[in-house]
């Protein structure tokens, strides 16, 4: 370690003393008899480097970039255009769909209302046709049951002048008969 | 000479050129400033050459450049600012490539002489002054008259304000040139450790991993200080294009 510092402060030294003995003009930079060539190069250097930036590699460059915005500027407004136009589509598509559904709302509810209409008048038939057998059948039974009761009284007069017969051993008078079964069944 | 951390800032004639007793010959300087120059250019040209709506890798990192400077600009000097944009586009990348170029090893670090970030500095300033002048005529001296300073501390407010401006130009260029300069003797002279300390044997090599690693750690460091001193820089003169605009703040 004390061997390697040793080393590194003669390396200084020999970096160091050596310009010394070489240069004795001094330091380069600060050397005014280089200045004119140096001024004067740099003038002709710089001179046709700005003249070339400025009329040929920057108008270069700003043009890519120019065409490049463009470009862009132009895809977007055609985006947005496809957009306003798919929009629209959907808008159309939407008021076609309502228009449709609209449609078929009424088509139902028509049909509905004639079926029901429909129906009822053929109900009101049947009932109609019902009624009318009802009626015809209670006017049978009302005259079979008058029928049989205007037979009963003389079925009863028959039968209590059988009875009567058979308890005194003579048949009533027909005048009898029909007081005590007027009053019997009255 | 392979020692030494100086060597590389050092100058070279390459064509001597003398005109009216004034040495302007093509040096390695000028050679890396050509080098940068043609670099860059080729760079942007040819990887904006396909002009791809969706941009290739080298082209992303141009359109990068491009829209990191232009953010930059707009956001410390407003969209008045994008009149100075290819200047300002132009020094962040020779600023740039220049700092990077200098990372190769035996190339030189134009940024590396004070008299070249000096020359940059000052077209920048006198950019901000010229342009200050013509914009806002006599009101450009609002830059050094701050609106709401008590009139008893307005003559010491006005001061200062002239000094920090005169010192824009120094402080500019000071930092760019010795955060360069500096970078570079540092990675010179801890790789200078490990070839003076592999030469005393065994021992000498395993100690020589330390200033290796530092080299290494070094190296990322000057790096990321050749982009933020180009960056620095960049943000320093919109800053400054900011006030050559709107004078009074």
């Amino acid at each position: 370690m004390a061997g390697e510092t040793h080393s590194t402060t003669e390396g200084t030294h020999e970096a160091i003393e050596v310009p010394a003995a070489e240069h004795g003009a001094g330091f380069p930079p600060f050397d005014v008899t280089t200045f004119a060539s140096q001024l004067l190069w740099l003038a002709i250097t710089f001179a046709v480097f700005y003249w070339i930036m400025k009329n040929v590699a920057m108008p270069r460059i700003a043009g890519i970039l120019e065409d490049r915005e463009d470009r862009i500027a132009g895809d977007f407004s055609e985006a947005n255009r496809l957009k306003e136009e798919t929009d629209a589509a959907i808008a159309a598509y939407e008021q076609a769909l309502a228009e449709a559904r609209n449609k078929a709302h009424g088509i139902a509810n028509d049909t509905r209302a004639k079926l029901k209409a429909d129906n009822e008048t053929r109900r009101e038939k049947a009932e109609a046709g019902l009624a009318e057998k009802l009626k015809a059948a209670e006017a049978h039974i009302a005259g079979i049951k008058t029928e049989a009761l205007s037979q009963i009284g003389e079925i009863a007069g028959d039968t209590t002048s059988a009875l009567v017969e058979k308890l005194i051993g003579k048949a009533p008078t027909k005048t009898d008969l029909t007081k005590a079964l007027k009053s019997a069944m009255n | 000479m392979a020692n030494d951390p100086i060597h590389q800032f050092q100058i070279q004639k390459i064509f001597p050129i003398e005109v009216g007793g004034m040495d302007f010959s093509f040096t390695n300087s000028s050679l890396f400033m050509v080098l940068t120059v043609a670099a860059t250019c080729a760079f942007l040209i040819f990887s904006t050459s396909g002009r791809g709506l969706v941009p290739s890798r080298l082209q992303s990192v141009s359109e990068m450049a491009y829209e990191f400077v232009a953010g930059t600009l707009r956001s410390a000097a407003g969209t008045e600012g994008m009149r100075f944009f290819p200047l300002v586009f132009s020094l962040f990348m020779f600023v740039l490539v220049a700092n990077l170029f200098g990372m190769f090893p035996y190339f030189f670090t134009i940024t590396s002489h004070i008299i070249v970030t000096f020359a940059l500095a000052m077209l920048v300033i006198f950019t901000v002054i010229i342009y200050g002048f013509m914009r806002n005529g006599m009101k450009f001296f609002k830059l050094f008259v701050p609106s709401g300073v008590p009139v008893a501390l307005l003559p010491l407010v006005t001061l200062i304000e002239v000094i920090s401006f005169l010192s824009r130009p120094v402080s500019l260029s000071v930092r760019l040139f010795a955060n360069m300069l500096a970078g570079h003797i540092t990675l010179k002279v801890f790789s200078g450790f490990i070839v003076s300390l592999s030469a005393l044997g065994a021992v000498g090599i395993f100690g020589s991993i330390l200033p290796l690693g530092m080299t290494v750690a070094l190296t990322a460091l000057e790096f990321l200080v050749a982009f933020l001193q180009a960056y620095v820089f960049t943000v320093l003169t919109c800053m400054y294009l900011n006030d050559a605009i709107h004078p009074s703040h």
